[in-house]
């Protein structure tokens, strides 16, 4: 009979970590930072099919990295747990706090069972609040940490040094083509020191929760024309016809 | 819900299960007791005494269509409630109007508006105008065994088709039976008088504001021959619900811009308490 090896826990779970940062560090990044009417989410992503930003709830999205089969299903999950609260309760009562902390219990259950391998994923979950003091930003990694982020936030390949970057140069009340600038800025640097690439529309998602729409969904995505624009430094581009409702008081109502 | 959950407080596994991008579905799959048509019922009792809601109206015209509803609710021969609402938005492009169980149907309405949404938040895209209708029924369907008790719910669906550039009408029966209007369509309990008025005053060539007219006429005959339909309240200010749904959208017209409406309706009504005659040839 042979005597199984001996792997300290400690080396299973250092093990298991080094695979999931390996798979992360092979993706592109997601940037995340709050600009003075919400948060603003840019990846760098060529698909116009598989989003890597995402929509979870009126008020709450969702971003990540890595293998993409895993987070479309965490994804769906939060999308269906964000539902089914919000339809049990009411729509008041779906906060990003909740949900962070199931995908936190999720990805940290599957992280240390030996039956299963961790995820290749890392993902944020933001919420805009009424007020810019209320927005709330949470990291998530594969070994279900949570990491209360504030101002701005990067994950994917690169997500160190685009870290960094943003932090020396973001602050609070930047307008969102002052964001978009920054963000864009961080993505396209080279970390080694080389000349920074140019991006242009076609190869970036981009989407923001605005808390100034009067749509009780206030995730948006921005495409086009409209995300050309707003590259350029356009300001006007960041309000459209949404900010104001059809009519004076034809808010939908009834929900 | 939270009971759902294991103990480990992670994602049960069918929340990560791929497949459907059904609200419905999951449920059914998840806590099937949610479901409102999933409640067993006592097999032999008497029909319920419960609030009805009763008539919706609608009417096409060029660039859209309009849903409307009065606001009375019933409950026998008792005034329920004069400031119901029974029409609501589904989602951008289309509206949902009730008649029937109004507890009933305002849950059915809320999950119709959640499944809408999660689909379109799952798949990125909005369903076409005919999977929203399919998926009406498929909700009156499950509600069969209620309906079976006296507790029916049969609503209204109407819509603008981004696809054919025109607003569209769906009506339902108690079975899911779907089909589609032209012009114009009632249902609830005032909804033959509300036909018959809609018939002498529809027009193909209606606007906007002339076609909310035409319906507010209607449910001031509907509610002139029905107890159940409330006509313009003007002691109260309560008027029916007018939404209008274009290809901009969904919106639902003010208090004010419906009450100036009714007024003028009413205005005439004093001189001619039958309303508008038309032509005999």
């Amino acid at each position: 009979m042979s005597t199984p090896f001996y792997v300290s826990p400690q080396q299973a779970m250092a093990d298991r970590a080094e695979y999931a940062r390996k798979g992360i560090a092979r993706g592109r990044s997601v940037v995340v930072l709050t600009y003075a009417d919400g948060i603003v989410f840019v990846a760098e992503n060529t698909s116009r099919a598989l989003h890597k930003v995402s929509e979870i709830y009126d008020r709450i999205a969702f971003a990540a990295v890595g293998r993409y089969n895993e987070f479309e299903n965490l994804r769906i999950g939060g999308v269906r747990y964000a539902d089914l609260r919000g339809y049990s309760y009411d729509r008041a009562d779906v906060n990003a706090r909740g949900l962070a902390n199931v995908y936190a219990q999720t990805l940290g259950t599957i992280f240390s069972s030996t039956g299963e391998k961790p995820y290749e994923v890392e993902l944020i979950v933001a919420e805009v609040g009424k007020n810019p003091g209320d927005d709330q930003i949470y990291r998530l990694t594969p070994d279900g940490s949570v990491v209360d982020e504030h101002g701005s936030v990067a994950v994917g390949g690169n997500a160190e040094s685009i870290a960094n970057y943003l932090d020396q140069r973001h602050e609070e009340g930047l307008t969102l083509p002052e964001a978009l600038k920054l963000a864009v800025d961080s993505l396209a640097r080279d970390p080694n020191g080389g000349t920074a690439r140019t991006m242009t529309p076609d190869q970036l998602e981009v989407a923001v929760l605005d808390r100034g729409r009067w749509q009780q969904r206030k995730f948006k995505r921005l495409l086009g024309t409209q995300l050309a624009r707003l590259l350029e430094g356009d300001a006007s581009a960041a309000t459209d016809d949404d900010a104001t409702p059809p009519a004076a008081d034809g808010a939908p109502e009834g929900e | 819900m939270e009971a759902s959950f294991s103990g480990t407080g992670r994602l049960p596994a069918a929340f990560l299960t791929p497949g459907s991008s059904s609200f419905l579905d999951f449920l059914a799959a998840h806590q099937p007791e949610l479901l409102p048509g999933r409640r067993n019922l006592p097999a032999g009792v008497q029909p319920l005494e419960a609030p009805h809601g009763t008539t919706i109206v609608a009417a096409t015209f060029d660039g859209g269509v309009l849903l409307a509803g009065d606001r009375r609710a019933t409950m026998g021969n008792i005034i329920a409630q004069r400031d119901i609402e029974k029409v609501f938005p589904a989602d951008e492009y289309s509206a949902v109007g009730i008649a029937g169980t109004a507890g009933l149907a305002v849950e059915m309405v809320r999950l119709f508006q959640l499944e809408l949404e999660h689909y379109e938040k799952i798949e990125g895209t909005s369903l076409s105008l005919e999977g929203k209708a399919n998926r009406l029924t498929t909700m009156i369907r499950g509600n069969l065994g209620m309906a079976m008790q006296g507790l029916a719910v049969v609503p209204m669906f109407a819509g603008y088709d981004l696809e054919l550039g025109r607003g569209r009408i769906f009506t339902y029966d108690v079975t899911g039976g779907r089909s589609e209007e032209t012009g114009f369509a009632a249902t609830g309990s005032g909804s033959l008088f509300a036909k018959g008025s809609l018939k002498k005053l529809y027009r193909s060539d209606l606007t906007a504001e002339s076609a909310a007219t035409v319906v507010i006429q209607a449910l001031y005959d509907a509610a002139d021959d029905d107890s159940a339909t409330g006509g313009p309240d003007l002691t109260r200010r309560i008027f029916p619900i007018v939404s209008v749904i274009t290809e901009e959208g969904f919106r639902r017209l003010g208090d004010a811009e419906v009450g100036e409406l009714a007024e003028a309706v009413l205005g005439h009504r004093l001189e001619q308490p039958d309303g508008p005659q038309a032509p005999m040839l």
